[in-house]
This record gives C-alpha cells, structure tokens and sequence, in this order.
C-alpha cells in the first residue's frame, strides 16, 4: 500500500509534502513532488486530498490483496455545495466513481 | 546545523487532537474576547501568554486523525450520565481505571463536541435538531476533515505560534522540574533549545513495536498511526517520570488486510462476528474489547477459523452506504471491495491488529493527578500519552487537552513556574548536537556487520523480539516470564547497536531517535507484563505463568519508574467508587 506521484501531471506545489502526516513526500530539483519512502506510507490519503491537479493516486500492495486498483479524488461542483468524488481505476480499464457530499453525515 | 533558541510560557508538544485543543482552549480567551465560536473553552487570564506547538509533521494532518474519523465514540446521550461512561469504561477495563480521570472527561464529552460543531465539523442530526447516535454513546459525524477543522482553528488563535516539521527528542527537566524541550528541524537544518514555563506532553502513543499484521511493502497498513513512536513515553521514561498500566495493551479487531475499522460494520449494520461453521461466538467470550478479540484468537486456535462479521445480506442501500463511510476514514476498505466482493457478497474477514501501548484506548501512560500534572513538576499529559482513562476517544482527548491547558495556565501564573533566565545551558545543547552529528558523520563504522546496520533493519529486529517474546500475534498475544526474559535481553542487544547507526540527513536522525524511543518504552512494556502476575485482560495481557485473574494482589495498578537505570515497579490502589480526585505527591 502506497501513492504514486504523476510525474507529468505534478505542478510542484508542495500541498502534499507540507500535509504528510509522515513527511514521506519531498520534492526533487526539477521542482516535482515524489514519495521518498514508500514503504512508510500509513495510507491516510491526506496527500491525494491536497493535490490540486489529481497527479497522486493511492493504491493497496499485493501483499495485502491489491490488484492494482489506483483511487485519486476530485471535487466537482453538486447541486447545493462542492462534493468529493472517488476515482477507481481498476485494472482492466474500467474506471468506477463514488460521490462524497462532505456537508451529509456518515450513515454509519 | 544553526541553533534556534526560543523562549515562550506554554511549549505543547504534539500538535494532534488533544495538542490542538490545548492551545485553541488557551488562546480563545487570551486577547480578551470570547467569540460565539470558541465559546466553551478558554480559560480567564490568559492574556499575554505565548503559545508553541511544536510537531514533527504538519498539525493539518498529523496524529491519529490524518485520515478522518467516522464518528464520535466517546458521548453522553440522552438519558445517560457521565457517571454511565465511568462504569462502562471500568467494566470494560476490569476495574483498573482511574474513576476521577473518567470522570473528568465524560463531564467535558458534550462540550467539546459542541464545540467541534461551532468550528465545522458535520454532525448528523434527526428532524427535531438532535444528534443522530449509533449506540448508547456515539454520534454520527462526517469526520473526514475533522483534524483540518482543529488546525484551521489554531492558526486563527491569537497568541499561539506553530513549528511544524520540528522533533522534538528531549526534555530539560532540572531538579525534577521541567523547563523546556530540544528538537530539530527535519527539514531546515536547525536545532531548537525551547525554554518554557510549563509543557504540555501530548504526543500520542506508540505504534510499531511489535511485528505487524502485514511486515513486507504494506508494513504500516496499521491501526495506529505508525509515526506515532512513544517519543512523550520515552522521555517521560528517562527523566524518572512515573508511568501506569503499559501492560494493558491494546489490540484492535479490524478487517483482514486492510485494518480497517469493525466497529462502523458491527454497529452500522448490526453485522456479527461468526467463524467458518457461521456461528455467533461473541456470546462464548463475552464482548468487553478484549474479550472481542480474544474470541476470535481461540476460535482460530481451536480450528474454527478464520471468523468473519457477518454482512452478506445487507441491502443495496446499506452497502452503498458502507463504501461511503470507510471512504471517510479507512479508504483501504472500500478499494478492497471494489476490487473483490462487495459486503453484501461476501463476509468481512477480522483479524487482531499487532499489540499497541495506547492511553486512549487502554490505560497506558503517564501517571497524572485529575489536573493531568504528571509526576515531573510543570509537565502535563493529555490524550493518548496520559494514563489511567480508557475509552476516551476523540472527544476525551480534546477534554484532556482542556484540562491540561488550564491546569498549565494555573501552573505558570503561579509563583512555582518562574524560572531564572536562561534554563537550559550552552553545555546541553552542544552535548545533544554532538549526538545528532556523530549519527551524520558515520559512514557505516568500521565493521562489516556495523556497515549494514540500518534503523530499518534494528526496527525490525525489535518487532520480531516482541512479536515472539513478549505476546505479539505469532503467540496468540501469550507470554511467559521466560519468554519476557529473552525479550528484554534481545531488546538491550539492539539497544547496544544503535550506536553504530548512521544518518544521511535530519529526518533519518528522527528516525533513529524513534528506534531509541520504541526502544525505551518496550522495556517498560515488558516490565509491566512481567509485574502483573494474573491474566485479568485475554490477549490485552495473557500471561500463561498466571492464567487467571488474581484479584487479591492485582486489584492494583502497575505503575513504573525510571531509578538509576533500573525499573522499578510500583503497585498503587485503585480509586474507590465514585471518586473525584486522586492527588499524586512528588
């Protein structure tokens, strides 16, 4: 379990360096962010929720059963207020999203 | 490495929930003014007192609330008393808790909570304006952005400073009087000597000292959060702080692979534990949270296993709402399930999670008076790095960083915090820069074995010595006096090689003082399991020399401490029924 910094898509920002509760990501000389160790990533995807160009996605290792499924969120425009939305991007090609509306409460 | 010296009145260590919620109770009434936002907190008085929070990530998502939380555990709803909470975390603990702490902070639950929602947090409500609650004592929340709320609310608290990306790795306590801290900038080359009138300790507690669940690539796909070291502990631990109840460990039963919380499938969609014969076996074992995961630990050994919680069946709605929820809190979970059955297909695998040492889920930590003073004058704990209050959760946490702020306040507007000038000495901080700057200057010293030495390679060594000696999953969380034993002697073998270990930078310095303070607090760890000759807690503490409960003898906390390099054990009595305050003497 870990992220992946998009080199391409990455502007340099720092939002995500500056929130890693484990300060894991550093950003190289040509001003791109990337993880410098990912092993030591708790999966709390802050990171993912920082990045304003969706450059960071978040994975499950194989060792615990992933299958190479790469989650990014982004916020899109809802009907009353800004709602989070989940990107899965599964293996085969197929991309599933689910809605977060952050002003409604957990049903749980 | 520059030096940055500080002065301030209040240095909060760890900017967490508990570390947060001290500062913004300080600062809300320090310019003077109460707005309706920060009404509930504050102390009198405070006007004029500087503030410092230092922590060694960022206080937007550092500490046990990084990914969000999916509801408040810890509440006093309609109908019940805080007197109700003190019993149930007393049952649950079997009797070794510390009624006034409880007490103390299920008077606060409702407040704070209040509190939260004036600053943003989302709070479910019905029709009538009331909460919504999910059980007898929680409430359902969209926490996700919680800690983000707390941080938001510090930087607009007159008066507080925070250093972010600082570690802090020592007290300077003279006279068994704290005045002040040392740390370092992981990333700006500095090294901090921060003389303050009081401390606020609220560091969190300690992850990552027993092998975890899944040791390879996903090794920190834990419970607790991994940069959470015991550092508050260990220096507790050095400066003959006295500390209680580390033999009641904690361990969490999550969902297989993921760790992903069961208390969200358990009381959201009323899902039971079952084993692979799809009986309920929680009625066996009973359900106090040890015996939660006891429960499944035999039914493996028996050979009934592997147990799950029971969801297939769940309607459509209820799953979509599952997949949600975790995506609020433990988004591993629900990756998990799109990539393989849904809940409503297929049940949910639990696991134990690897031991913890945890004050705000069990009774671990300092040992402190109702004003949460520890035993070292001018320092105070709060949240999971105080002892001797179980099941205190978000909203205790965030009390116990109240209290600590105003019993600080007190402390430094009292004639005993004032200090001469210039508390910490030239002399102290060359020593601990000389420290830093011999791990920086080492190239692998001068053995073929010190070459390879790597904190990562000791670390793991340490959780392999736990894991195997000292009750970790691999024994079933079972231990002997024997194997307490080996466990402390392979522990002291590692601690001699840390010496030889070497850093390319700062951060990789924290890293081997967080090796030293995982280090430390195992010690104690074992020093407690070993003092406590009963097993009252399965699996928590399962000592298989004393399979039983003793209540003669052990009735009894097991505190700590630190006298010329040796632990000494103290057995304390318990609180008495319905007590308020438990004064320590120095």
């Amino acid at each position: 379990m870990s992220i992946i910094i998009d080199q391409g898509k990455c502007i340099g920002c720092g939002r995500c360096h500056d929130v890693c509760p484990g300060t894991l990501i550093k950003i190289n000389e040509n001003k791109k962010a990337f993880i410098k160790y990912p092993k030591d990533c708790w999966g709390c995807t802050s990171c993912i929720k920082e990045c304003p160009v969706h450059a960071i996605s978040f994975f499950l290792g194989e060792d615990i059963g992933g299958k190479g499924c790469k989650v990014h969120t982004e916020k899109v425009k809802g009907e009353k207020n800004d709602i989070v939305r989940w990107f899965f991007e599964l293996n085969d090609g197929s991309v599933k999203t689910i809605d977060i509306d952050p002003k409604e409460s957990n049903k749980y | 490495m520059k030096i940055e010296r500080l002065k301030t009145d209040l240095l909060i260590i760890g900017g967490g929930t508990a570390g947060c919620y001290a500062a913004i109770t300080v600062a809300s009434n320090a310019a003077g003014k109460n707005t309706a936002e920060n009404k509930g907190a504050g102390v009198q008085d405070a006007a004029g007192l500087k503030i410092l929070v230092v922590e060694k990530a960022n206080i937007k998502r550092s500490g046990c609330l990084a990914a969000g939380v999916n509801a408040l555990n810890a509440y006093i709803t309609e109908g019940r008393t805080p007197r109700d909470y003190v019993e149930y975390a007393k049952k649950d603990a079997d009797g070794i808790v510390r009624e006034d702490l409880l007490y103390s902070i299920s008077e606060k639950f409702n407040e704070v909570t209040a509190h939260l929602e004036r600053l943003g947090l989302v709070i479910l409500k019905d029709k009538d304006g009331k909460y919504v609650t999910r059980g007898n004592r929680n409430i359902k929340i969209n926490g996700e952005n919680i800690k983000p709320i707390l941080a938001a609310a510090v930087a607009k608290a007159p008066n507080v400073q925070v250093l972010n990306h600082v570690n802090i790795f020592d007290f300077s306590v003279h006279d068994n009087r704290i005045d002040g801290a040392f740390g370092f900038g992981i990333e700006n080359d500095t090294f901090y000597a921060i003389e303050a009138r009081a401390v606020i300790i609220a560091t969190g507690g300690a992850a990552g000292l027993y092998r975890p669940n899944n040791p390879g690539f996903s090794r920190h796909k834990m419970w607790y959060p991994p940069f959470n070291t015991g550092a508050g502990y260990a220096m507790g631990i050095r400066h003959g702080a006295e500390m209680t109840t580390f033999e009641m460990r904690f361990i969490a039963l999550r969902c297989k692979d993921t760790i992903a919380p069961t208390g969200t499938l358990a009381q959201g969609v009323g899902a039971k534990q079952v084993n692979a014969l799809g009986e309920v076996y929680e009625t066996k074992y009973g359900i106090s949270t040890s015996e939660r995961v006891y429960g499944t630990v035999a039914e493996n050994l028996e050979g009934r296993g592997p147990c799950y919680l029971r969801t297939v069946g769940i309607t459509p709605e209820q799953e979509e709402s599952l997949l949600k929820a975790y995506l609020n809190m433990a988004p591993s979970q629900t990756i998990r399930w799109i990539e393989n059955d849904t809940p409503s297909k297929a049940n949910v695998e639990i696991e134990g999670t690897e031991p913890y040492i945890v004050g705000g889920h069990t009774a671990s930590g300092y040992w402190v008076d109702t004003k949460r003073a520890t035993t070292i004058v001018g320092l105070y704990a709060a949240g999971d790095v105080a002892g001797g209050a179980p099941q205190k959760y978000v909203t205790g946490a965030l009390a116990e960083g109240e209290i600590a702020a105003k019993s600080a306040v007190e402390y430094i507007q009292s004639k005993v915090a004032e200090h001469a000038e210039a508390t910490i000495k030239e002399g102290e901080i060359e020593n601990h820069i000389a420290e830093i700057e011999k791990f920086l200057g080492k190239q692998g010293g001068n053995t073929a074995e010190a070459r390879s030495e790597s904190v990562e390679r000791l670390e793991e060594e340490m959780q392999a010595a736990m894991d195997a000696y000292a009750g970790g999953i691999k024994t079933g969380y079972r231990y002997s006096e024997n194997q307490l034993a080996v466990a402390l002697k392979e522990i002291e073998k590692i601690e001699a090689r840390v010496g030889d270990l070497h850093a390319d930078d700062l951060q990789e310095v924290m890293y081997i003082y967080e090796l030293k303070e995982r280090l430390t607090v195992c010690k104690s760890v074992i020093a407690h399991l070993a003092a406590r000759h009963e097993t009252r807690w399965h699996s928590f503490a399962e000592n298989t020399d004393y399979p039983e409960k003793d209540n003669e003898r052990f009735r009894k906390y097991v505190n700590s401490r630190l006298e010329n390099g040796k632990i000494k054990i103290i057995l304390r009595e318990l609180t008495t029924e319905g007590q308020r305050n438990y004064e320590h003497h120095h």
